[in-house]
């Protein structure tokens, strides 16, 4: 138990990307031990976020359910042409989740979530080889969402609510390739902005085909983040109008994109459960990141992104192996959102086979502790970030990349 | 059970930082990349301002960390390569003091005016390397500015009582491990495994430089006579060059030569056009007026004398005309004539026979020095707005470099590298086509991932603000150059840099 609260105590430091893009599908143990899948699973503690229509046919009265992940993401990378190499020093990320439901009536049900599904902190060296495209990153989003339930009838129910979103972000590169003090200290630029909010809502069905064979879906809206007050502040600047960089505002973008589910999942041999999801996450929102600077002597930053759509293919298995351990495992395969050409060091990612595996262990009737683990397998990909310019032309930050993530995870469930 | 869960999650938060990814192939593992032949385990670098990584007029500790010779050691320390150690300034202002008196100014920085131009100027700031506070070697960079090829080989060098009269070098005071050693002592005395030599530059350079107003002491092999811009002969530069070459390779070190290239492609030499006087018709006219007896009379008169030749005469001829023009200057290679025209039949006035006596229009073939830029137009006398130079005072020689002069350049630097190409291949050393290099930069310039690099002045990147020396991205392609030029020798495999990851001039207002 202390670990946990030990754990809860670093739940306002940031989530850590792992899987495509900045999206960090960590949003609840039991369903990451099986593939982070769930959208179709019902009398789940963690339906709020996998499924808010599934919280009415709970069989629990009153169900809470809180964890928290450990992200250790690492990067790795080199250039054989001229021996750079680099790896990123990026801290144990800790995105969290808290969910609450409450059964009311036999056909409505109540649910509050709190939860962390896009992040990234990630810490190269300072003026390594990519540092005019990124030092150092740290964006988190954190999302609240109630939730209402209702049943049609025993086959069909739907779910719903309003998500209200607060962000930040923290953005450290150097300039240029170049540029430094009298004294050679690399010239760079942190963006800063937090308290950035906006609103989006989620939707969401399931259909009982069986008692055994169900069916869900879930639609989360693409939420803009939309910073208007954020800040640049400029260091080891030249004292040259030919760089007439000085602190200043700025405004910037940025999308959290949509996504939705749809998956099954199918109970046989009494303590048997299979499950699958479909995740297609809406990336193609995210063209490019654009930096304003209030000061009009400051050129913009443009940095084209391009995402794409993409998909991600869960796989799930539950075991009750004793009325006091339920084991489970699971697999995804993660395709990468980043084209070829477009691959920015700041979140390098190509698609991933992704490990998972886990347990609950039931004190009791009423309390549950749930771990689990996850391992995300990155191939050695040689890639390049071609749109960063300098005086008009396009300089490709060439290497080759190699990536891991290990992720533990414990939680608790407490149900009535 | 509890305590069970803890420990498993503590135990695997700390494997999970350890559990770093790993590429099938490290560029960091051993034997990726390889030294062939060559161990550069220990490598020394010997040579003149371009080897201690001399830019922007000084030596100041940014340069030096961008040398070749420091970019190269970097690159090495992935095929084996050791530390390498520099006689580092202490500053990044670059003067120097000897015992409190500055005696080199700072580096230049790109500064703008207050009418937007930007233009070379000298960094402001007290200067903190004083030449009296020994460092203690030995160095790996023994590399020297100001060093010509004899010196290497000068006892007494680097003895601080010597400074002042110009018989030791003020930055190898700072270094050299005694008041009598050499420069090429203070290398070899190493026990290096590698080095490079790349000396001879200087030997021809301050002769250009100062538009040639030193003496090309071809045909004296007594080097202790020359004066600071004179050539060294030939034969005194293959003498000293292959004994400095034996040296470096008695103890069976393998190395790198690099030869000398055209100096006169340098933007020192190319920034400032030869046409640069702008006048209007009527200026031009009353000028010409002025000139039209000189011309037409004294000129034909002294050829008739046999006082001058015709060819010599036509190059006397002083032509105006509206547009930019020609300025005048004094060329010390022209018959002096301030004693004739005092006679008859001339019998001008002291002044102005003085003024013509080695009068003539700089022309096509002559290259027009960087500093220069500073002096032609001005006014010297503030209450004589009529007195401009290149057009009423002529340009002094030190502001030219004639055909003439650059001829002597030339061939001693051809001769130079016959001496240094024949010693790399009899020793089957690496040698580098320096000259090839600066060339390709000066006609047409080097693609690079950021652009194109070329000899142009202040916007071409390869070289630094006083037009002589590189900028951190020229001394990076230069590394390049001697890079490959090792790997084709030695079957190494040394890794590039990329030229892009250097800077070039630092804009900079004080």
């Amino acid at each position: 138990m202390k670990k946990v609260l030990v754990l809860a105590a670093f739940v306002l430091a940031s989530a850590v990307t792992y899987a495509g893009g900045y999206r960090v599908s960590l949003q609840g143990n039991k369903s990451l031990a099986m593939g982070h899948t769930g959208v179709a699973v019902v009398n789940n503690s963690e339906a709020v976020f996998f499924n808010p229509a599934a919280l009415v046919y709970s069989e629990n009265k009153f169900s809470v359910a809180v964890g928290v992940h450990g992200v250790f993401s690492n990067i790795a990378y080199q250039n054989t042409e001229t021996g750079a190499n680099a790896r990123s020093d990026s801290p144990m990320g800790t995105p969290f989740y808290a969910y609450a439901s409450y059964q009311a009536t036999d056909w409505l049900a109540f649910g509050l979530g709190v939860y962390t599904p896009y992040g990234s902190t990630v810490e190269y060296e300072d003026d390594w080889s990519g540092s005019h495209l990124v030092n150092n990153i740290d964006l988190a989003a954190i999302y609240v969402q109630p939730t209402v339930s209702v049943k049609v009838n025993d086959k069909l129910s739907f779910g719903g609510g309003p998500i209200y979103v607060t962000g930040s972000v923290n953005f450290n590169r150097n300039l240029n390739r170049t540029l430094t003090d009298l004294d050679g200290n690399r010239s760079n630029v942190t963006i800063d902005a937090s308290g950035v909010n906006s609103w989006g809502w989620v939707a969401s069905t399931m259909f009982n085909v069986t008692d055994n064979l169900h069916i869900g879906a879930t639609y989360r809206s693409e939420i803009i983040l939309e910073a208007e007050e954020g800040t640049a502040e400029f260091e080891n600047i030249p004292n040259s109008p030919l760089t007439p960089f000085e602190n200043t505002g700025i405004t910037a973008s940025m999308p959290l994109p949509a996504e939705m589910t749809v998956g099954m999942s199918y109970s046989f041999c009494e303590k048997w459960m299979f499950a699958f999801d479909f995740n297609r996450t809406f990336w193609s929102v995210y063209e490019s990141l654009d930096i304003d600077f209030e000061n009009p002597a400051i050129p913009d930053s443009k940095n084209a992104r391009n995402y794409k759509n993409s998909s991600v293919y869960r796989f799930g298995m539950q075991y009750e192996a004793t009325k006091m351990f339920t084991l489970r495992a699971g697999y995804y395969f993660d395709e990468t959102p980043v084209r070829p050409g477009y691959f920015a060091p700041e979140t390098p990612r190509n698609d991933s086979n992704n490990f998972t595996a886990g347990l609950t262990v039931n004190l009791g009737e009423r309390l549950q502790i749930d771990a689990s683990f996850l391992y995300s397998h990155f191939k050695e990909v040689n890639a390049s970030y071609d749109y960063y310019f300098e005086n008009g032309q396009a300089v490709p930050f060439k290497g080759t990349y190699k990536t891991n993530a290990f992720v533990p995870g414990l939680g608790l469930t407490y149900k009535l | 059970m509890k305590n069970i869960l803890k420990y498993t999650f503590a135990v695997l938060a700390v494997g999970f930082v350890s559990c770093e990814p790993e590429f099938d192939t490290p560029v960091t593992e051993q034997g990726f990349y390889t030294s062939g032949s060559a161990d550069l385990s220990k490598y020394v670098s010997v040579g003149n301002s371009l080897t201690a990584g001399y830019a922007d007029g000084a030596l100041y500790k940014m340069g030096q960390e961008h040398s070749f010779p420091n970019i190269m050691a970097q690159q090495f320390a992935f095929a084996g390569g050791g530390d390498f150690s520099q006689p580092l300034m202490n500053d990044n202002l670059g003067g120097l003091l000897m015992g409190g008196t500055q005696i080199a100014e700072n580096r230049f920085v790109l500064a703008v005016d207050a009418n937007g131009n930007p233009g070379p100027v000298r960094l402001e700031g007290a200067p903190t390397t004083d030449i009296t506070n020994k460092l203690t070697g030995p160095f790996n960079n023994v590399g020297v500015p100001g060093a010509k090829s004899f010196h290497l080989v000068a006892p007494g060098y680097g003895n601080l009582a010597g400074v002042a009269n110009g018989a030791a070098n003020p930055y190898y005071v700072r270094f050299a491990s005694s008041d009598n050693a050499t420069v090429l002592e203070d290398a070899t005395s190493q026990s290096y495994t590698f080095f490079s030599l790349w000396i001879g530059n200087n030997d021809i350079l301050s002769y250009a430089t100062s538009g040639g107003v030193g003496v090309d002491q071809t045909g004296n092999f007594d080097p202790t006579t020359y004066g600071g811009n004179d050539i060294t002969d030939p034969n005194v530069f293959a003498s000293v060059y292959s004994q400095q070459v034996e040296a470096l390779t008695a103890n069976g070190a393998k190395g790198v030569l690099v030869n000398i290239p055209e100096v006169t492609s340098l933007p020192y030499f190319t920034t400032v056009p030869t046409q640069s006087i702008p006048l209007d018709a009527a200026t031009a006219g009353a000028l010409n007026a002025q000139f039209g007896a000189y011309n037409t009379q004294v000129l034909p008169g002294l050829v008739q004398m046999g006082v001058i030749s015709p060819e010599e005469a036509a190059l006397r001829m002083v032509n105006f005309s509206e547009g930019v023009n020609f300025p005048i200057m004094t060329d010390d290679d022209l018959t002096d004539l301030t004693d004739i025209l005092q006679g008859a039949p001339f019998s001008l006035p002291a002044e102005l026979a003085a003024l013509l006596g080695q009068l003539r229009q700089v022309n096509n073939d002559d290259l027009v020095v960087l500093t220069a830029s500073s002096v032609l137009g001005s006014t010297p006398d503030p209450n004589n707005p009529q007195g401009v130079v290149g057009v009423s005072i002529p340009l002094a020689d030190q502001y030219v470099l004639a055909k003439s002069e650059q001829d002597r350049v030339t061939a001693a630097s051809v001769a130079y590298n016959a001496t240094i190409e024949a010693l790399a291949n009899s020793k089957g050393l690496a040698f580098v086509d320096a000259r090839a290099a600066l060339s390709r930069l000066a006609n047409g310039g080097l693609p690079y991932d950021g652009g194109v690099l070329t000899s142009a002045f202040v916007t071409g990147g390869a070289f630094s603000l006083d037009g002589v020396h590189p900028s951190p991205r020229g001394y990076a392609y230069t590394a390049n150059l001697i890079i490959d030029a090792i790997n084709n020798t030695y079957d190494a495999t040394i890794p590039i840099v990329n030229v892009g990851d250097y800077p070039t001039v630092m804009a900079t207002n004080n």
